[in-house]
């Protein structure tokens, strides 16, 4: 039988159940809301945010590659292609393209325009420092450790902060491969 | 329809919220992690009420609010209305959904004949985690129901699973 083609990203949306976006965004803008109320410091909103994305993205990439067939990434590149057409798509809806790769194609941009996470939202001045939508790059951080790469996500650029559209940087700084309990009997 | 995620997105977020607030934030204060965990399904209820009665004239009587709510508002939420509403005509009403969409996820064992529950056994953690996970639709109905301008006290009753009950006293 003939190896199962990767589904594209829209194909892979349009077979997973899915809500209203409303719903999601709400729910986590009264999430951050309530940190915010309950931790008072921006920083310690941010780290939260991080860890909470961090323990969903380790979850997430089963669900990940169980749905959508990707094989197993050639180089860092073709990850970063993978995570920007198929892994946001399958569950923000949107894709998100990739540029600014450097020169020994460890380190790129994640560029997303449209985000449902920040439907509505506005940050008041008394939110100075907060990275609203840090989930997202403890959600990809994560969901790569899974994978043997440890990598360190950060935030270029923050439509909430006034800038044209969001950007993360993603840096693998590690390729750790597997390793299984037992020795090969030879 | 408007603008749509995966399912699993708000699936996660609901999860990992309940479990931040439970085991990181609150560990040892279960009673104020459950009032977190309402509070914010309570600004959740609030907006999405408010959004979804924008072009409507206000309901007439509490009934009427009520009936919004399992019928329009729970399809909007999890794409099915209620299954089984009843009221004591004296401000308390039982609404009663048959495979609580949030529920069908975990699997928690009811048939407990040790309530003890210094006993922490793991049937206890998944009734206490479920337990902990429906403070946030009752959040939601509170929500919901204020900004319809309802006061009123939600409690969840899973005695019955799949099916999840949601009992409303209005305030008087």
């Amino acid at each position: 039988m003939a190896p199962i083609a990767p589904r594209s990203g829209d194909a892979v949306f349009a077979n997973v159940e899915r809500v209203n976006a409303e719903l999601f965004t709400l729910t986590y803008g009264a999430v951050v809301r309530q940190l915010l109320t309950d931790l008072e410091e921006v920083e310690e909103v941010n780290k939260q945010l991080d860890q909470m994305g961090y323990n969903i993205g380790i979850r997430l990439i089963d669900e990940f590659l169980a749905k959508s067939n990707v094989s197993r990434c050639v180089d860092f590149k073709e990850t970063a292609e993978v995570i920007a057409k198929v892994g946001f798509k399958m569950f923000l809806g949107v894709s998100a393209s990739v540029t600014n790769w450097d020169a020994d194609g460890t380190c790129c941009s994640l560029i997303l325009e449209d985000n449902p996470l920040v439907d509505f939202v506005e940050l008041p001045d008394t939110c100075q420092g907060l990275y609203y939508c840090n989930v997202l790059s403890g959600v990809i951080r994560g969901a790569l450790e899974m994978v043997s790469m440890k990598t360190e996500v950060t935030w270029v650029r923050d439509m909430l902060r006034g800038d044209d559209a969001y950007e993360l940087k993603v840096k693998l700084l590690k390729q750790v491969p597997e390793e299984y309990p037992y020795k090969d009997d030879e | 329809m408007g603008r749509e995620v995966s399912e699993s997105c708000v699936d996660n977020l609901i999860i990992e919220m309940v479990s931040a607030y439970c085991n990181r934030f609150y560990e040892s204060k279960p009673d104020l992690a459950a009032r977190r965990i309402e509070a914010i399904g309570y600004q959740v209820g609030l907006q999405l009420s408010e959004r979804y009665t924008m072009e409507r004239p206000r309901f007439t009587d509490h009934l009427e609010a009520i009936k919004f709510i399992c019928k329009d508002f729970w399809s909007e939420v999890f794409k099915k209305q209620i299954d089984n509403l009843k009221t004591n005509h004296r401000g308390t009403f039982v609404l009663q959904d048959n495979r609580f969409r949030w529920l069908t996820r975990m699997s928690v064992d009811t048939n407990q004949t040790n309530t003890d529950s210094s006993l922490d056994t793991a049937e206890n953690k998944e009734t206490q985690s479920a337990s902990m996970h429906l403070y946030f639709p009752c959040g939601i109905i509170r929500g919901a129901l204020t900004s319809l301008g309802i006061p009123c006290a939600v409690s969840a009753d899973m005695s019955n699973l799949p099916a999840c009950s949601f009992v409303v006293r209005i305030k008087v």
